[in-house]
């Protein structure tokens, strides 16, 4: 059996302040090599809060999760960086670039962190990556210089930069038109059938849910359901 | 490494402002630190050399350190005295030729005799009470520099008259008199002298100036009524630092007490010891307030940056890598600011330099900076430490910004 690239044991996050909230709670799923997954739920539910705790970008209060059967919880915080670097891309639901950099360096950026390239060949990486996102016009502009939804991609070819193991993206098509948002997840499908990656996307367009391998819907911080899409039939992992 | 260097030249060059605030703030604290420490350092050095030059590196003196120890003393293990009369000897250091010469043998450097007497001189119905030096002229020449302050005449002008006497030219102006004039001179012990004057000295120094008068040796052991006798051996040594071992190997030799420049000034130097205290603490001050600066300017970028900190946490960037993006920034404005700071304190040295500056007691015209390569180094040295320390602890916090709470937060 292969190891499940990212893997969630009755993970959960419960913020503690003036008043507990409980994010989410008894999370568990495991995402394989070679699967889209789409995860919905009405608003507050808790998705971004899920994909935060599945991402390592932050430590869940109870259960564990594990990337690449490596048990995280424990793992100091350099660790878990370079677990995010290395094996993890993330889109936020808010796109999120460097300012002061073109399009072009926000991409470079994930990268020249990881300095496993020369610098030719990043450079080559980020334009082909930002190419086929259909800003080969705008390499060089920097994030205020584009429209919304070219923001997004380049935030998508950012997360894309190191080739990472798992793509997780929050509301990626938020922004996007019918025709770019087809265009990203003719993307992100690509990813997943050509190079055996995984997608785990946050979404409120069921049309783009169902075009994932796998659907999970959470409510109220918990898994609701999750199940294969089209006609194949539902499991609920344990 | 050069994606740090990247972004944080970005982080500085996009807020050019605030930039050239930090940068000047340093640069001006370097500057003034720079030119505070050349002017005391030049002004200390510039006083010292007056000092070392207005009078003899060491002086020895017909005078013991401790009271005579009376014979009884000797004999005795316990000894009370009772209304004890000391016998009076005649002052004055005795065979004073043979002690020169034995002196002379190891000391690098030269000796004089002197006698040294306070008297009163009297001229066209003035009074006043003076020092009278009487000196060996061709000896004198070696340990003094009364030679090169003579104004009128010379040092062997006063072997034309029977008793020539130069004055310092203060003094001669005290007493309206110029060269050629008649005084008398009258001490209480000795035989009173009339002296033709046969020359002026300056020194720069008014306390020298005003006061002091030079004769022969021999005039000054009339007027004091000690034929044969000296009160004084001068010694100047040819390394000044080295004044105080002599002086106390001199001592040791001959039993008479034997004073260094360097003992005779202790409180200025003591005081100077208190000036460089202060000089530290304010150069001190300086460069902390220059650093608040620094400290400022990175507080604010890591503050306006805290999303663009999250979001290279996010991608995977290490807190490390985080924090020495912003220690670098600081390092710009300190380094930059150093340089800077260096060139202003070099043209601050010079204008201050330029300044023309009067004070009654010398007639000093320039302020004495010192330019030193050491200035330069420490000030740089704090400078940019105090920087890369002000940067250090907004760069530590920013490190630690989690951006999971950035980015919750933003949704
Ligand atoms: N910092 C916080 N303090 C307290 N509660 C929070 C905080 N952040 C999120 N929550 C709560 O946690 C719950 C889950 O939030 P989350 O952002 O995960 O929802 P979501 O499913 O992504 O919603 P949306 O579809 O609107 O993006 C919400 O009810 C939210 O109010
Ligand atoms: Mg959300």
């Amino acid at each position: 059996m292969t190891t499940p690239l990212i893997e969630a044991r009755k993970a959960g996050r419960i913020l503690r302040g003036e008043i507990t909230t409980t994010l989410v709670t008894d999370i568990s799923l495991s995402v394989m090599p070679g699967e889209f997954v789409s995860i919905t739920g009405p608003s507050g539910s808790g998705k971004s809060s899920l994909l935060y705790l599945l991402g390592l970008l932050d430590i869940p209060t109870e259960g564990e999760v594990l990337v690449g059967g490596e048990a995280t919880r424990a793992l100091d915080e350099n660790h878990r960086a370079d677990l995010r670097l290395a094996m993890l891309g993330f889109v936020f639901q808010f796109h999120f670039l460097l300012p002061e950099f073109s399009a072009l360096d926000n991409v470079l950026l994930p990268m020249r962190a990881l300095g496993r390239m020369k610098d030719a060949q990043m450079r080559n990486r980020a334009t082909d990556l930002l190419t086929t996102l259909g800003l080969a016009d705008h390499l060089w502009k920097r994030p205020d210089q584009l429209s919304g939804g070219q923001r997004q991609r380049v935030a998508i070819a950012r997360a894309l930069a190191n080739q990472p193991s798992v793509i997780l993206a929050d509301e990626p098509t938020g922004n996007l038109d019918t025709v770019a948002s087809a265009q990203v997840v003719s993307i992100l499908r690509r990813i997943v059938d050509e190079e055996k990656k995984a997608v785990v996307i946050v979404t409120h367009d069921p049309g783009l849910a169902a075009k994932a391998d796998r659907q999970i819907q959470i409510i109220d911080g918990r898994i609701a359901s999750d199940g294969l899409s089209a006609n194949q039939p539902a499991t609920v992992a344990s | 490494m050069t994606l740090v260097i990247d972004i944080a030249w970005t982080h500085v060059t996009a807020r050019l402002r605030q930039t050239f605030v930090g940068i000047f703030g340093v640069a001006t604290g370097i500057g003034f630190s720079v030119m505070m420490a050349g002017l005391m350092e030049g002004s200390q050095n510039d006083f010292i050399r007056q000092l070392v030059d207005s009078m003899p590196h060491i002086a020895v003196t017909d005078e013991q350190r401790r009271a005579p120890i009376q014979p009884a003393t000797e004999q005795f293990d316990a000894v009370e005295f009772r209304s004890l009369s000391t016998e009076t000897e005649r002052r004055g250091i005795k065979n004073p030729l043979a002690l020169i010469e034995a002196l002379e043998s190891w000391i690098p450097g030269a000796v004089a005799p002197s006698v040294t007497t306070k008297a009163l001189i009297h001229s066209g119905g003035r009074d006043l009470a003076v020092t009278v030096i009487g000196i060996d002229p061709k000896r004198e020449a070696r340990v003094s520099k009364l030679e090169s302050q003579m104004k009128e005449g010379q040092l062997s002008s006063l072997f034309k008259a029977s008793n020539a006497i130069i004055l310092g030219d203060g003094l001669a102006q005290k007493l309206g008199v110029t060269v050629g004039a008649t005084l008398s001179l009258a001490t209480t012990t000795g035989t009173p002298v009339f002296a033709r004057v046969v020359g002026l000295s300056h020194a720069g120094n008014r306390m020298t100036d005003d006061n002091q008068a030079v004769v022969l040796l021999k005039t000054a052991q009339i007027l004091d009524g000690r034929t044969a006798l000296i009160n004084e051996i001068r010694i100047r040594v040819d390394d000044v630092m080295a004044a105080e071992e002599i002086a106390n190997r001199v001592e040791r030799q001959i039993s008479y007490k034997s004073t260094s420049w360097q003992e005779s000034h202790q409180d200025i130097l003591s005081a100077f010891q208190i000036r460089n205290a202060i000089m530290v603490m304010v150069v001190g001050a300086i460069l902390l307030v220059a650093s608040f600066g620094t400290y400022n300017i990175i507080s604010t970028i890591t503050h306006e940056k805290t999303h663009d900190i999250a979001i290279m946490k996010s991608v995977g960037l290490r807190a490390a890598t985080v924090r020495s993006i912003f220690v670098l920034e600081a390092a710009f404005i300190g380094g930059a600011g150093t340089i800077i700071g260096w060139i202003l304190g070099y043209l601050l040295c010079f204008f201050v330099g330029m300044i023309e500056f009067r004070s009654g007691f010398t007639d000093m015209t320039h302020l004495p900076i010192l330019y030193a390569p050491k200035h330069y180094a420490v000030a740089g040295g704090v400078g940019m430490l105090s920087s890369l320390i002000a940067g250090y602890f907004p760069a530590r916090k920013a490190a630690r910004v989690q951006p999971v709470d950035i980015i919750r937060g933003a949704s």
